[in-house]
């Protein structure tokens, strides 16, 4: 009786390791624990048995009937184990392919300068506003201090359209004007804090000129407000747009809007180079707007962006930015 | 405006050397650069002075002189310049000379002749461009005095970039008072004695508006030599601040231009009547300028006229008929003070720029007339001999004294910074500006008349912070003062439309503004365009009415570089004419081209079609899309079949669709582009969103087939299913068309989705059958349209 246990054991070990797959251990197990298997089967001599043997062969058939369950749930767990690798194996795609659909495109550097530009003013409390780019002369020259006769008018050669009625702005200042006027036509007093970026047009185009350009404007209308805070506000602008401390040297200069006036310069490398014009007000433009010069003052400034993205990008030649070439575009996306 | 360093010492000589001069002058607001006065010195030439030539025994071009130069001995020498003639004076370069460019001299046999040295051009020593012959040198020029030491070319040249409301510095004496402020230290002033009269020769000079002409000087100066010859420290003087010499009458007056400021002009006495007059042009008159052009004046320029018409543009240029010439004995020679506003017009609207309208535009000193004419005489009569006769002098004469109050409390506040009074009033003292205390730390400041730019206190504070240095003025923190704004969550702003445009695949671009009219024309030909006046090219000749006009040229750009699929946009301002009036439109413009995808191994390849487009546009209508609605219409530009206006309610507010092949073909074009436009303004704002209640029931769906005509919409078929559906049809969906000869001609089949769902409750069975039974009545009742079985 025991050996027979043991052979069936021993076939059973066999049988099991031999499965090849689930199904055929699947087989094997009916054969051994279905209700006609062999060891079901040998479970049938209990009945034929007494007292301290039953119980004896009892304990042993179970044994062997764990035994062997135990092997068919290791070699099931194996079997599985293997074919789940096997459809792994077959699943394995080349993740190295270029993923599927568009690209993402990109914004123009000048827009991505002045975003920029925006942003770093924005947080200093200046808020973006616009305005037309075909003027009127008041608003480009006369309201600014350039009356007719003056020579800084043949400072900018200007576009003209409607025989000489209207003219392309030759610069982002306007937009001041329009701005306090429209404050004081509001009721509205200062203070006025605002940047004004826009195309800018000029007769010129030449390899550092192009007939239209791109500024921003400053201005910034107050009690007291001061060449100091002119000089703190700018300087924390440049070291910011930059991102290192730039070191900025104001020297006197000329627009007519502004008195008194400066070019900002800035070291780069051994030389000092230009970046912008700025000022305080000048109490001409303050009474061409109707803001009370006595009660107020203010600064205003304008700087070039395409020469901001030109220092900052390390781009050489200005006519990379209209040409539009894809080539040079995807470079700052 | 170029001037000598040697030439602005005689007038005021710092301690300082020319590069400490020029620091101090740039952060005081003059901007320059620094040149040597030759760029190149030679080394070991000197005077010469030709005491034989002879013809050259073996060459027809050669002469052999003999030079006397400063040795003791005469030297041969070989030459080969036109000029070479006994008596004259030239650079003669010795026997161990260097002249610029390398070439040494040394002893040298010429076609047989030994020769010792060199006689020399301007150009050889590097003093002109070009030049013919030898250089001619004064006639009592000392043999032997090194040249470097006879021309002064141990010197720098100043090149100065005068802002234009700085008039009063485009003189020597004009740098030297800035020199002197920003330096502390005293001007010279060279003696200066009325030149003695001796005739009463006169011409009368009247002036027709004192506003025009606030002072005019001039006198008669006869008997002089015609043969006088400009001296050599003048013509290296006007050299180096780039003014030709003419002749000496000329180049006295622009001498005394250059070195006082004033502008000078000289009329040939004999060829101008015996009086003239200051007045403005009347219509149509003509003026034959020195430079030979003919001015029709038409805008009432200001005239020199004698009795015969005009004889010179005044402050600008002067008359061909009445200028001095080499036989010129009797001069009329004019200083006068022209109003700013008088001459800049003349000087533009002609195109004519001169040395002279440059000053008048910017300001000359209106005290400084008498003085200039009297320093132009000196030299005149030291020079070319003559006979001096009385000043005439119409006008104001002095100008009047002009005050300004400056309040120190201004000063400081504009500033942001505290300049103590006495240093305000050292500095100002310096400029020539006297200041009287007045009450109220108020001062009265008294300006010379040569600050014509100083009229206002605004003008003088920025005087003070330009001497007391903007460096030394304190960057001053920022405090808030502001009520921030409030913006508005419903408003977009166009970076968000430019960053979701990018983030689909799209470029942006940035276009000029003025566009090529041709293709304008055939893009938006209805629009009024506004043309500039002054184009810089044919091609950039009108303002863009489309965005389109400027999109094209950047397809065809990068094609050219073998770019061929594109998505390219632009954000930017539109203009035209609408009833007379500009209108500014900021349009968002989009051009699609080549396939629908990158290239790439996992996505079959097809071309980009209208529906990428659309979806691409649906996408940038944002939160706000089911506002819109797309209606095929007719734009001349585009293909009628395949293209939609857009609108927005009953606001048409932009177009889609594919280029129109015929456009294609007029602008030879390689491709059909798909393009888009819309009217920014008008899409921007989208709603704050406001969500409704969500279902917790399930939903149900049916499909159907329908087969349509080609001409029912899909909009046609969805209104009419959302009309039938009623409250139960929660959403319905175009999710397949289909088309085969099977169906019959111009007939489609549509597949549709319809979606049937409630807030409250599980709709039944029967409810979303009769729904859609509903639905299959109406299609087929309002629109001719059969359910496939």
């Amino acid at each position: 009786m025991s050996d027979q246990l043991e052979l069936l054991q021993q076939q059973a070990s066999a049988e099991i390791a031999a499965a090849a797959d689930t199904r055929a251990l699947e087989q094997v197990r009916v054969d051994l624990l279905g209700k006609k298997g062999r060891v079901t089967e040998q479970l049938k001599h209990l009945g034929t048995l007494q007292g301290y043997e039953r119980k004896a062969f009892g304990e042993r058939v179970n044994k062997v009937k764990e035994a062997i369950i135990a092997a068919i749930e290791a070699r099931d767990a194996t079997l599985a184990n293997a074919q789940l690798q096997q459809r792994l194996a077959a699943e394995t795609i080349d993740v190295t392919l270029p993923g599927r659909g568009d690209q993402v495109g990109g914004l123009h550097p000048i827009t991505r300068t002045i975003q920029r530009i925006s942003q770093l003013f924005g947080e200093l409390g200046f808020e973006t506003v616009e305005g037309p780019e075909i003027e009127d002369d008041f608003h480009n020259f006369g309201a600014l201090n350039i009356p007719e006769a003056h020579p800084a008018r043949a400072m900018q050669d200007t576009f003209y359209v409607m025989n000489g009625a209207r003219l392309l702005r030759t610069h982002t200042s306007p937009v001041q004007i329009r701005t306090m006027q429209g404050r004081v036509a509001a009721g509205k007093q200062p203070p006025i804090r605002i940047i004004c970026p826009g195309r800018v047009y000029r007769v010129d185009s030449d390899r550092t000129h192009s007939p239209m350009f791109h500024q921003v404007e400053g201005l910034y209308v107050a009690e007291k407000v001061s060449m100091a805070d002119l000089k703190y506000d700018l300087q924390t602008f440049l070291s910011r747009f930059f991102e290192r401390d730039v070191e900025a040297l104001f020297r006197p200069s000329y627009f007519p809007f502004v008195e008194p006036g400066a070019d900002v310069h800035m070291r780069w490398g051994d030389r000092w180079l230009e970046l912008l014009g700025c000022g305080i007000v000048h109490p001409k433009v303050f009474e061409a707007v109707g803001i009370d010069p006595e009660r107020y003052s203010g600064y205003a400034f304008g700087m070039g962006v395409e020469r901001m993205a030109m220092l900052r990008y390390g781009v050489d030649d200005l006519r990379l930015f209209f040409n539009n070439d894809l080539r040079f575009l995807e470079q700052f996306r | 405006m170029k001037l000598s360093e040697n030439w602005l010492r005689e007038w005021v000589n710092p301690a300082a050397t020319i590069q400490e001069i020029a620091d101090r002058l740039v952060m005081g607001g003059l901007e320059l650069e620094i040149e040597p006065a030759v760029t190149e010195p030679a080394v070991g030439v000197v005077v010469g002075r030709i005491t034989k030539a002879e013809r050259h025994p073996q060459a027809d071009r050669l002469q052999v002189c003999e030079v006397d130069a400063g040795e003791g001995r005469l030297l041969q020498i070989v030459c080969g310049a036109p000029n070479a003639r006994v008596g004259i004076n030239v650079p003669c370069a010795l026997v161990g000379a260097k002249l610029p460019g390398g070439l040494a001299i040394t002893e040298a046999k010429l076609r047989g002749v030994e020769s010792f040295g060199m006689l020399c051009s301007a150009k050889e020593l590097a003093l002109s461009e070009k030049s013919e012959g030898l250089l001619e040198l004064d006639p009592d020029a000392k043999p032997g005095e090194p040249i470097e030491q006879y021309l002064d070319l141990k010197d720098n040249v100043l090149n100065l970039e005068i802002t234009p409301n700085r008039g009063d510095c485009l003189s020597v004496l004009g740098l030297a008072r800035d020199v002197s402020a920003l330096f502390g230290v005293q001007i010279k002033r060279p003696n200066l004695p009325p030149a003695v009269v001796v005739g009463h020769q006169q011409v009368r000079v009247e002036i027709e508006d004192l506003a025009d002409c606030p002072t005019y000087t001039g006198r008669v100066i006869s008997k002089l030599n015609p043969k006088a010859r400009t001296p050599d420290w003048m013509r290296e003087r006007l050299r180096r601040s780039g003014i030709r010499c003419i002749q000496p009458i000329v180049d006295i007056t622009n001498y005394v231009m250059l070195e006082l400021g004033q502008p000078l002009h000289a009329f040939d006495a004999d060829k101008i009547g015996s009086s003239i007059r200051v007045r403005r042009a009347q219509a149509g008159e003509m003026v034959k300028l020195l430079n030979e052009q003919t001015v029709t004046c038409q805008h009432r320029e200001l005239l020199i006229s004698d009795d015969q018409g005009g004889i010179a543009l005044a402050g600008v240029m002067g008359g061909s008929d009445s200028g001095v010439g080499d036989a010129t004995t009797r001069i009329f020679l004019e200083s006068a003070s022209f109003a700013p506003t008088a001459i800049a017009g003349s000087g533009r609207r002609h195109k004519l720029f001169s040395d002279a309208s440059y000053r008048f535009e910017r300001g000359v000193d209106p005290g400084l007339q008498r003085t200039a004419l009297e320093r132009a005489t000196q030299l005149i009569t030291q020079i070319c001999g003559g006979e001096v006769h009385p000043i005439s002098q119409v006008g104001r004469g002095t100008p009047d004294v002009v005050t300004i109050n400056l309040r120190h409390a201004r000063l400081n506040q504009v500033i942001g910074h505290e300049i103590a009074a006495k240093e305000v009033e050292t500095l100002l003292a310096r400029l020539g500006i006297g200041l009287r205390n007045e009450i109220g730390n108020v001062w009265l400041a008294k300006i010379p008349s040569y600050r014509c730019d100083l009229r206002i206190e605004a003008d003088l504070i920025e005087e003070v912070a330009r001497l007391y240095g903007y460096d030394r003025i304190p960057a001053k923190p920022y405090l808030a003062a502001l009520a921030p704004s409030r913006p508005q969550e419903g408003r977009r702003s166009a970076m968000q439309a430019r960053d979701l445009l990018v983030s689909r695949g799209w470029q942006e671009t940035v276009t000029l503004a003025f566009v090529e009219p041709r293709i304008q024309k055939l893009l938006n030909p209805q629009a009024s365009d506004i043309v500039l006046d002054n184009p810089i090219a044919d091609h950039l000749a009108v303002m863009r009415t489309t965005l389109w006009a400027g999109l094209i040229p950047v397809w065809l750009y990068n094609r050219q570089r073998q770019i061929n699929r594109l998505r390219l946009f632009e954000v930017g301002v539109c203009f035209e004419l609408i009833e007379g009036q500009v209108r500014e439109t900021q349009s968002i413009a989009g051009l699609a081209v080549g396939k629908a995808l990158p290239e790439q191994w996992g996505s079959a390849e097809r071309p980009v079609d209208f529906y990428d487009l659309k979806g691409d546009v649906t996408a940038l209508l944002g939160p706000a899309a089911a506002d819109f609605r797309f209606e095929p219409a007719v734009h001349p530009a585009l293909h009628p079949g395949r293209s939609a206006r857009i609108y927005r309610g009953a606001q048409a507010v932009g177009w889609i669709g594919e280029l129109h092949p015929q456009v294609i073909q007029t602008l030879d074009l390689p491709d059909a582009p798909l393009l888009f436009e819309l009217d920014w303004a008008a899409i921007r704002d989208v709603r704050v969103p406001a969500p409704q209640a969500i279902s917790e029931f399930p939903s149900s769906r049916r499909d159907l087939a329908v087969l349509a005509p080609e001409a029912i919409t899909a909009d046609a078929l969805l209104a009419c299913i959302r009309k039938a559906g009623g409250e139960l049809l929660s959403k319905a969906l175009v999710f397949d068309i289909y088309r085969d000869a099977s169906l019959g001609d111009a007939c489609k089949s549509v597949a549709l989705g319809l979606i049937f769902n409630n807030y409250s409750r599980t709709l039944t069975l029967e409810e979303v059958d009769s729904a859609t039974a509903a639905v299959t009545q109406a299609l087929a009742r309002e629109l001719g349209v059969s359910i496939r079985q």
